[in-house]
């Protein structure tokens, strides 16, 4: 089936529509979107089935008038920013790179090439989402499940420290509280939906049971619920401890282990606060104690667009997921030692290429402080406080809407992209290959071995 | 470097072409091995050496979702083994999940030059594809898993065969797969839908479908042979690791009814005794049947001791190792189409099931008649990494070797096989049958496993030594599409292989019935489900000969 | 006055939205440095909607403009605001060995200031 069609409107305007597009915002990565595209203005002017969200991210990216390198603030060409960039990179002796996540899979890959290239250090923004997740499932394991089969089977769906219906708009109603499923033909219904949080949310109302819990606290009540799963004591003043009653816990017991098909989706609720991996961690575990009494899987609940990919990406060149340094010309994996905010934080870089995320507004005071003393270079379709600190910034089309490529969901599914309209900017992943290539002809003297 | 390449005074085996360690010359160009080069070609003098094709892993898993999942999980594994970049590789991690790219250069470096992911999920085909292009040197392609397909038993539930047929080549097609897996046939529904419950019979009925793995394995096998895909339904038997499970093995055969069928790992598969008693070895049974039946091929699956890990599409056998570890462990559900399990494993010599795989394993190679059918793999990562086909293929060749080795084993386990009496050795023509013949012959891949005009110029040069494991472990020459990829047992060029993939024809209304069923059960769109050919890169669509 | 609180940053609507637009655009900037407290909190320390508060942490401190939320909503004692440039003020740079900054769950102390 043809996927765009182009007609004239009405106004005598040029409009493509296409169809199953895909909104790259959120983890959710929806890919059922139409979108009506002003093929004259250049912009996007419906996007049908899109969230709050997704049309702010859809009309909000239109072509704007600048320059496509700037290197010290004034313009300059791509080929001069890309030689600049590869001087930067080469001459450094602690190169990193961060961010990726807003990048398709194809760009990441170059971008983990260049590092092992340079010995440099490559790091995403799961260090700063769900590293810790990441971390915890080196411990434990997980059991999880994609997002079809939840829709399919859950009839208990568990929300930890996460609200979806702001920062995944769709979650709710696209696979795991409202929509029909194969076994669950009544779809919400047919479910029960149970919400755990430090305070009401707009997510709230979507819950049958709301369990308010004290601040740093989810440890103790995730522990407390693992014991009484295994039919052990928890500590008597548990109430006073978390701020959750024992009849709360016992019957959130009950629940889950007479669901037919249980779901815990962890939010940065857990990640981010107390605890941290130890918080994903104990809900993994309980996850996988469930499934002595029946079938329970959890899942976190991913933020950027292919912060999912970038864990994939960088893990199937490295072995690792994040954080991860080439200076000894093997990749080795340290969280605290390798992850972007700890190497700046202890002023350890001497240059950093942060591709599409903005470190310099999101990170802690004394690392924006290192970054803005070391060179820096950028790659992001919008201005920023991380591009406005850079030596060489390059201005790049959007993923998703100027772009294709590969974009993994927060359930790991690979979906491919459907561009709307051409950028007069280069893609990241055009860009990044141009650094690759002078990266490696600058380091050996002669061109790379492989043909792109 | 001329790309005509000259090899010279090597001894050759290729057994396909019935040649067995005579001195020939061979001519290079252009990737693939001609009648005559020019004088102008670059000689290698192989004189003392042993010249084989490139070899072929019939079964292995090194790409796709469930790979990177455990390669996520073993930070521990991989820092022990760190594989550095050279001045024309990619740097990496090993261990027993080893990254991509040290996983195409570790295969190379053992003469391997193909290798096949024998389990990927379709929905995250795409992911498969990926790494199998950062995976270098090495040709490769993966059979994608529709055994517990949804779609598919539905229509075979309502009797619609010919529609079954074509949705099995409209998947193939749409996911770029080399042939179609099977693993624990009908167990999906019983694990995610009744509380991890498995099934225990291929006789028994499937909840909601009212059909049976014994019939679906029929009709895949009976599908697969009507497409003429390259490689027959690749099989991973009902109730692997649980003891008695010997007749499982033999009725699923059976069902192929004298149609090409494979079997995975087929040591996994051989257990005679009772359900919940020790097993013992039941290969007898198995190689028997094996032997007399000329459809069927089978890999070995053969367990190495040290380090492995369970990673497989049967999730209710990840369970039960689950269940005797504690460790970490993984489950991954895939909507509509396929579970999996991951278990970090050890095989101990001291352990008496350990032994009796080990030994079972060996059997199986010892009592086959017909080494084009029987073939080399360790299941890898599940019996062990790829990384021991050297010390295995010593085990084969070496029967004072055995004998060391056996001492040092669960001397009551041993009590349990044949293994003690067996006094074979593999040939180096055998064990050149059993690592490239065989399954190039096995995979339908006409230009592979063999040194004959016009085959791929995939070739693996030995020197010879008395050790076999010493000589397979480390080639002075691999020739990769007439490239020379490893010379005097250093890389002197990066290379990137090929996809292999088959296309099935089909009837194109197939489209329009699975589409509704999209709509109702699954996460993504239809329309942005199939692959596009961007995702080949550099590939070859291996032909098919269908029947009808 | 001064009180002593926790901070929760997290995700909004109009944060998520407005990120579109640019990070650098007024909406971004009035989104990121608005707090929410709970209204019997903000009565005790005289406060109105769109006041002034600065917020200190052992990191740093960032001013930023409060808006009530109703008791049940949001206990007494947290503080509620979106993501962005300010909450990063208050930040440590400590991750604990884990690359994750305590960003959820920061100690604060609340001053109301004057207005100018």
């Amino acid at each position: 089936m043809p996927a765009a069609t182009q007609t004239k409107s009405q106004e005598n305007k040029n409009i493509k529509i296409v169809k199953d597009a895909t909104c790259t915002f959120c983890g959710c990565v929806c890919d059922d979107m139409e979108l009506t595209v002003d093929l004259d203005e250049h912009r996007i002017t419906k996007a049908k089935r899109a969230c709050v969200l997704g049309r702010a991210w859809f009309y909000e990216h239109t072509l704007e008038d600048r320059p496509v390198v700037l290197i010290d603030g004034k313009p300059a060409s791509l080929e001069e920013g890309i030689e600049t960039a590869a001087q930067i990179l080469v001459n450094a002796k602690f190169p990193i790179t961060y961010g990726l996540s807003d990048s398709p899979c194809e760009a990441q890959r170059v971008a983990v090439n260049i590092m092992d290239t340079v010995n440099g250090n490559i790091d995403t923004t799961t260090s700063v989402c769900h590293g810790p997740s990441g971390m915890a499932f080196q411990g434990v394991g997980e059991s999880t499940a994609t997002l079809g089969e939840i829709r399919n089977r859950a009839d208990l769906v568990i929300y930890w420290g996460g609200n979806p219906a702001e920062s995944h708009p769709r979650h709710f109603t696209k696979y795991a509280v409202t929509p029909k499923g194969m076994y669950i033909p009544n779809g919400k219904k047919d479910r029960t939906v149970v919400l755990v949080d430090v305070r009401k949310t707009p997510s709230t109302p979507v819950a049958d049971i709301f369990v308010r819990i004290k601040p740093g606290k989810d440890f103790e009540v995730l522990w407390a619920l693992r014991a009484l799963v295994k039919g052990k004591r928890i500590n008597a003043n548990i109430e006073a401890e978390t701020g959750v009653s024992r009849e709360l816990l016992d019957d959130l017991v009950e629940r889950m282990k007479n669901a037919q098909y249980g779901v815990l989706f962890l939010g940065m609720g857990l990640t981010m606060t107390r605890g941290r991996h130890f918080n994903s961690g104990a809900i993994y575990s309980l996850a996988a104690d469930l499934n002595e009494y029946t079938h329970f899987v959890a899942k976190p609940v991913r933020g950027h667009g292919n912060v999912t990919g970038a864990d994939n990406v960088v893990s199937w060149q490295t072995g690792y997921p994040f954080g991860v340094n080439f200076n000894r010309g093997f990749p080795r994996f340290n969280p605290g030692e390798f992850t972007t905010s700890d190497v700046l934080a202890r002023g350890e870089a001497d240059a950093a290429m942060i591709i599409a995320s903005d470190p310099a507004a999101n990170f802690s005071r004394k690392a924006i402080e290192h970054l803005k003393k070391i060179p820096v270079i950028t790659l992001d379709a919008k201005e920023t406080h991380t591009t406005k600190i850079s030596k060489v910034r390059f201005a790049v089309a959007t993923y998703g809407i100027n772009t294709g490529g590969t974009v993994y969901r927060m359930d790991d599914v690979p979906i491919s992209l459907r561009p709307a309209f051409d950028s007069p900017f280069p893609s990241d992943q055009e860009v990044l290959e141009g650094i690759r290539v002078r990266v490696t002809a600058l380091l050996t003297g002669h061109n790379p071995r492989i043909a792109a | 470097m001329s790309s005509e390449l000259k090899i010279v005074n090597g001894r050759l085996y290729d057994p396909a072409n019935n040649v067995d360690g005579e001195v020939h010359d061979l001519c290079i160009k252009a990737g693939k091995i001609v009648g005559s080069v020019s004088a102008s070609a670059t000689r290698i003098d192989a004189h003392g050496m042993v010249v084989m094709p490139g070899a072929v892993d019939i079964h292995c898993h090194i790409a796709g979702p469930k790979v990177n999942l455990a390669r996520k999980l073993l930070p521990e594994d991989h820092r022990l083994d760190v594989h550095p970049k050279t001045a024309v590789t990619r740097s990496g991690t090993g261990g027993i999940v080893p990254s991509t790219f040290a996983t195409g250069y570790r295969y190379a470096t053992m003469g391997y030059t193909t290798a096949m992911e024998a389990a990927v999920p379709p929905i995250t085909a795409r992911h498969a594809l990926e790494e199998l292009d950062d995976t270098p040197v090495i040709d490769k392609g993966f059979y994608v898993l529709l055994g517990n397909n949804a779609f598919l038993y539905k229509l075979l539930k309502e009797g619609r065969k010919t529609e079954f047929k074509e949705a099995i080549a409209w998947w193939v097609n749409a996911v770029h797969a080399y042939t179609v897996k099977l693993v624990n046939t009908g167990s999906d529904e019983l694990w995610k839908g009744r509380k991890n419950a498995n099934i225990t019979d291929v006789n028994e009925t499937i909840d909601h479908y009212d059909i049976t793995p014994n019939h679906v394995i029929e009709s895949f096998v009976e599908a697969a042979h009507e497409l003429g895909l390259p490689h027959p339904p690749h099989i991973h038997c009902n109730n692997l690791g649980h003891s008695g499970n010997v007749a499982t093995t033999l009725d699923t055969m059976k069902a192929a009814q004298g149609r090409r069928v494979h079997i995975a790992h087929v040591q996994f598969h051989s257990f005679g005794g009772q359900l919940n008693e020790n097993p013992v070895s039941g290969v007898r049974e198995i190689i028997d049947y094996i032997n007399a039946h000329q459809n069927i091929t089978t890999d070995v699956g053969q367990v190495m001791f040290g380090k492995a890990t369970a990673m497989t599409a049967d999730a209710p056998l990840a369970w039960m190792l689950r269940n005797v570890r504690f460790d970490k462990w993984v489950n991954a559900d895939t909507e509509c189409e396929s579970g999996c399990g991951i278990i970090p494993f050890s095989y101990q010599q001291r352990v008496y099931t350990h032994t009796l795989q080990w030994a079972m394993g060996l059997e199986l190679f010892l009592l086959s008649e017909d080494p084009w059918r029987v073939l080399l793999s360790t299941d890898h990562p599940n019996g062990g990494s790829f990384m021991n086909y050297p010390k295995l293929i010593r085990l084969l060749m070496d029967s004072a070797y055995r004998r060391e080795a056996l001492q040092q084993v669960n001397q009551k386990a041993l009590d349990k096989t044949q293994l003690r009496d067996l006094q074979r050795e593999y040939t180096l023509n055998e064990i050149a049958i059993i690592t490239r013949a065989g399954p190039a012959r096995a995979l339908g891949l006409a230009n592979k496993g063999h040194l004959g005009i016009g085959a791929d110029a995939d070739i693996t040069i030995y020197t010879e030594a008395e050790d076999k494991e010493q000589m397979f472990n480390a080639p002075r020459y691999v020739i990769k599409d007439g490239v020379m990829v490893i010379e005097d047992h250093e890389f002197a060029t990066d290379h990137k292989g090929k996809l292999l993939h088959s296309k099935p024809g089909y009837n194109q209304d197939i489209a329009a019935q699975i589409e509704p069923f999209f709509e109702d059960y699954y996460s993504v769109k239809f329309n942005n489900y199939a692959i596009s050919d961007d995702y080949l890169h550099h590939h070859e669509e291996i032909p098919t000969h269908p029947k009808v | 006055m001064t009180e002593t609180m926790l901070l929760i940053p997290g995700r909004s609507r109009n944060q998520g939205t407005s990120l579109n637009e640019g990070k650098l655009k007024d909406e971004y900037l009035r989104v990121t440095s608005t707090a929410e407290l709970n209204e019997k909190d903000m009565q005790r320390l005289q406060l109105n909607d769109g006041d002034k508060i600065q917020l200190k942490s052992d990191a740093g401190r960032t001013v930023v403009k409060c808006k009530a939320k109703k008791a049940e909503d949001l206990p007494s004692g947290m503080i509620f605001i979106p993501y962005g440039p300010p909450s990063s003020q208050l930040m440590g740079a400590d991750t604990g060995a884990s690359g994750m900054p305590m960003s959820k769950h920061l100690q604060v102390q609340v001053t109301k200031l004057k207005k100018r």
